[in-house]
């Protein structure tokens, strides 16, 4: 575009290289459809072959980073697109890992055959959350939902079918095509696979008629409301499809770990989730993903300093925010 | 026959009484004007038959059907739209998107066909585009449809509202000031669209307005409340002569009698 | 223990707990008054102002002892400490942000939450800290309950901070403008008031209290942690909900509630301590589904 413009450019460059200046140029370059399927293309031939020369912790640690982004899309699809604060979102997490956990372990379900089940549970979940609470002011909504979550979490504790404080141990690997999945880079590709579900079911649902009803709703309830929109079922329906990627996601990680305790289930993960999909940036699905990414990574890359990590994570955090309050990657519009 | 029938509609705020009793219809076809002082109850009254605001007592017959107490999109989609005193645009959203968002109502694409893209889903997302495309170049904006709303003229992000109102396929337009930050030019485009909007498509139209002369000029029928009462109703030169008109509205501020 | 007992036993417990959560709660409840933030963090000032009045109290009790002067002295001195702390967070942190997405300035007191804790957990290796006092246990006796003069003390200090906020709030020209600046920003604004100092103002006061109610606690329990304001922040925050958020007697109110009702809660059969605050959540949903205004919030006239 600058070229056509020999004197935009020059004061282009002039510009010191700051990230808003490089995401600038990011958008740039992917406005060409070309490029931006070649990057495309190129990201998934590379963590195709990743587990070919990568050693086990880099596999653990970007297959917890698929999981992660599979949970930043479903909450994004809340955050992101429909406008509602959610900060209980490990709960939905929790219910689809305690029901795969639960129906293989107690009742020797085939880990297949228990995702209908993780899914239609996380429905519920949704419904009985938002069904009562989604006319509710956005902050209160907030609050209602740090509720349930914590309510959720307690209950697992507390009850015995889920394992008590101790959880539930020994959850069955699945089988896959007669192969019984235990390595990490079986878990890896599984979880790409996923990743790659949630993107498409993402975008697709981004570019519909949902899409824009969420939209909608998000700039201006009232008015979503006169154009004939019923905002409480949008709202739901964004809340309930959250729920479902977080139950799903729920059920591969019970497998993954084979246990589950009601500790991965904390305040602190749900608000990690939504940290994730706000740094990177609201509604944009490849914001998101990087945002899920620097969640992972950063700890990581920082192990070396131990206990300072998390502390060094909420400075770039805060310094991140201060600067860049519209996320890293957020949706932009000419 | 009457679209619209308003039966002894009454709205409370606490003690204040903002609409008391009022009783109205509007004929199908007809373009009719509800005026009246400021605070007078118009634009309650407009909200209280959107659903924007649950009216206490009465009834609205709206093509036989009651909507009293019904939630804003239930009356949209049976075929009343609006359009806002001050503006309420998706600002961060094209003009096209604007307007496809009046379309909402009349399809139906659930969560499965719009993940997979559904032959179904796929006409009707094409059908909306184009009728979005026809009600933008309706109002003459269709050029401008890949800019994002909040950077038109304010004249055209009026138009706009209007074109997102037809996209509804509504039966009876309902529109809050329509003439509000126009200019005289703007003014007369804008009484010329009411007019086709009544001929070509067949809309009945209602509507608030303070400038006499775009009343008088465009409705056959005007409707003039004060205090939340009805105080008159009749044509241009019968209301210009009421005696209970000229007390409580013209009487008051002559300027904008004329 | 007798019915009466078990019931005194459990209004002692509640009231104190309620002010723990009332003191908070203000902090909560003026802050999301004035500029409609959920500070996360405010919990954790809770804990650094404990911690702030541990510190202070190691170095007076040498000097005066660590009876209740010496708590008093540590308590003004962390009460200011902290309330700077918060007007230096708001400043840093949240004035940047305040016209950007709502959502991005919660973002950003997550982000200081992990900040605050995660120093603390730094410097204190994560570990329980012993909150000493020569307070001891003397106290009055009620049939088979024990009430400590400290406990008395506490919830009449607790008395003291709220009626002091009141005649603030109600009485001074910046009590004025904040509940004018709750109303309406720009309109201050235009009116010559300086908005960002009253905030900072806001801040320092909702800080200070929090830090008031974090000394008490480790005066109470008798040890503190860096994690202790997680739960309590939470909770104070559903306090200042129920009772209306942006309302300050309603906080105050609300806090009181929740303390006795959670304090009952552990006596009802089949809820036990373990569910109380899964009772404690329970009560807030349910409030907001049928009274989401809150006890003492006002209902909104929404205008088109």
């Amino acid at each position: 575009m600058s070229a056509e413009n020999p004197k935009v450019m020059e004061k282009e460059i002039q510009k010191p290289l700051s990230p808003g200046r490089f995401t600038d140029m990011l958008y740039e370059l992917l406005g060409n459809k070309r490029i931006r399927y070649s990057v495309y293309a190129a990201l998934v031939i590379t963590a195709l072959v990743i587990p070919s020369f990568a050693d086990n912790y880099v596999l653990e640690v970007f297959t917890n980073a698929y999981f992660y982004i599979i949970l930043c899309l479903g909450l994004n699809i809340v955050v992101g697109y429909a406008g509602l604060l959610d900060l209980g979102y490990a709960a939905f997490f929790a219910v689809g890992a305690y029901t795969t956990g639960i129906l293989t372990s107690q009742f020797g379900f085939n880990f297949w055959l228990t995702i209908p089940f993780s899914i239609l549970f996380s429905v519920i979940a949704g419904v009985i959350i938002g069904g009562p609470t989604l006319r509710l002011r956005s902050d209160y909504l907030a609050i209602v939902t740090l509720g349930f979550g914590e309510i959720t979490r307690i209950a697992a504790r507390n009850l015995e079918i889920t394992g008590g404080a101790s959880g539930l141990i020994g959850i069955d690997r699945p089988m896959l095509f007669g192969m019984r999945l235990y390595q990490i880079h079986h878990f890896y590709f599984l979880f790409f696979v996923l990743v790659i579900l949630a993107i498409f079911i993402s975008h697709r649902l981004y570019n519909s008629r949902l899409g824009r009803a969420w939209e909608y709703i998000r700039e201006d309830e009232d008015a979503a409301e006169a154009m004939g929109i019923d905002r409480v079922r949008y709202k739901l329906y964004a809340y309930v499809m959250g729920a479902v990627f977080g139950g799903v996601a729920g059920s591969f990680f019970a497998v993954k770990m084979t246990a589950i305790s009601p500790q991965t289930f904390l305040f602190t993960q749900s608000a990690m989730i939504l940290l994730a999909v706000v740094l990177g940036g609201m509604g944009k699905i490849q914001g998101v993903i990087v945002g899920a990414l620097l969640l992972v990574f950063f700890p990581e890359i920082f192990r070396g300093i131990g206990d300072m990590r998390m502390l060094v994570f909420g400075i770039v955090l805060l310094i991140i925010m201060v600067f860049r309050p519209q996320g890293i990657w957020p949706t932009r519009r000419s | 026959m009457a679209i619209l029938d308003v039966r002894n509609l009454t709205l409370r705020f606490g003690g204040l009484t903002a609409i008391n009793n009022l009783s109205f219809a509007i004929e199908d076809n007809s373009i009719t004007a509800l005026i009246g002082p400021n605070g007078a109850g118009k634009t309650s009254a407009f909200n209280c038959l959107t659903g924007f605001y649950k009216a206490n007592e009465g009834e609205i017959l709206f093509c036989g059907k009651n909507l009293m107490r019904k939630r804003p999109f239930k009356i949209t989609e049976s075929g009343m739209a609006r359009t806002f005193q001050n503006l309420r645009l998706f600002k961060n959203k094209t003009v096209l998107e604007n307007v496809m968002s009046g379309m909402h109502c009349r399809c139906s694409a659930g969560i499965i066909s719009s993940i997979l893209r559904l032959p179904a889903q796929r006409a009707e997302e094409k059908k909306t585009r184009e009728f979005s495309e026809e009600c933008l170049e309706f109002v003459g904006i269709l050029d401008q449809k890949d800019r994002l709303a909040q950077n038109l003229p304010y004249g055209d992000q009026r138009r706009l509202e209007w074109a997102r109102a037809l996209a509804t396929q509504p039966k009876l337009l309902l529109l809050d000031e329509p003439g509000a930050g126009l200019n005289y030019d703007e003014k007369k485009e804008l009484i010329d669209l009411i007019k086709r909007i009544r001929r070509e498509l067949g809309i009945t139209i209602l509507l608030i307005e303070h400038d006499m002369g775009l009343v008088m000029n465009v409705s056959e029928k005007i409707i003039v409340i004060d205090y939340g009462q009805m105080i008159a109703e009749g044509t241009a030169d019968e209301i210009k002569n009421n005696p209970r008109v000229i007390e409580a509205y013209l009487g008051k501020d002559e300027e904008e009698a004329v | 223990m007798s019915t009466f007992d078990i019931f005194l036993q459990q209004l002692v417990n509640g009231l104190l707990l309620g002010s723990f959560y009332s003191l908070i709660a203000l902090g909560y409840s003026m802050v999301y008054g004035i500029i409609k933030l959920l500070n996360f963090a405010h919990g954790d000032i809770y804990m650094a102002g404990a911690f702030v009045g541990l510190i202070a109290l190691s170095f007076v009790s040498g000097i005066v002892g660590a009876g209740w002067l010496g708590i008093l002295i540590s308590m003004v001195f962390s009460m200011i400490a902290v309330g700077l702390l918060g007007v230096l967070i708001q400043r840093a942190a949240y004035r940047p942000l305040l016209n950007a997405p709502r959502l991005s300035i919660l973002i950003t007191a997550i982000g200081v939450s992990l900040v605050l804790y995660n120093s603390v957990m730094v410097l204190t290796d994560g570990e329980f800290k012993a909150f000493t006092t020569d307070l001891g246990f003397a106290g009055v006796g009620l049939g088979n309950v024990h009430i400590t003069y400290t406990q008395i003390i506490l919830v009449l200090a607790t008395a003291a901070l709220m009626i002091s906020l009141n005649l603030f709030i109600s009485k001074t020209k910046y009590g004025k403008a904040m509940r004018a600046i709750a109303l309406d920003k720009d309109a201050c604004r235009l009116m010559g008031i300086n908005v960002n100092k009253i905030i900072a103002i806001t801040f320092f006061i909702g800080s200070a209290l929090a830090a008031a109610a974090g000394i008490m606690a480790g005066v109470y329990y008798g040890s503190i942690h860096f994690f202790m304001g997680f739960v309590l922040g939470l909770k104070a925050f559903t306090a200042a909900v129920i009772g209306g958020i942006g309302s300050i007697p309603g906080a105050m109110i609300g806090g009181l509630v929740l303390g006795l009702l959670e304090a009952a809660g552990t006596q009802l059969p089949f809820i036990g301590s373990e569910w109380k605050d899964v009772f404690a959540f329970s009560i807030l949903i349910l409030l907001l589904v049928f009274k989401p205004t809150g006890i003492l919030g006002k209902t909104e006239t929404e205008r088109m």
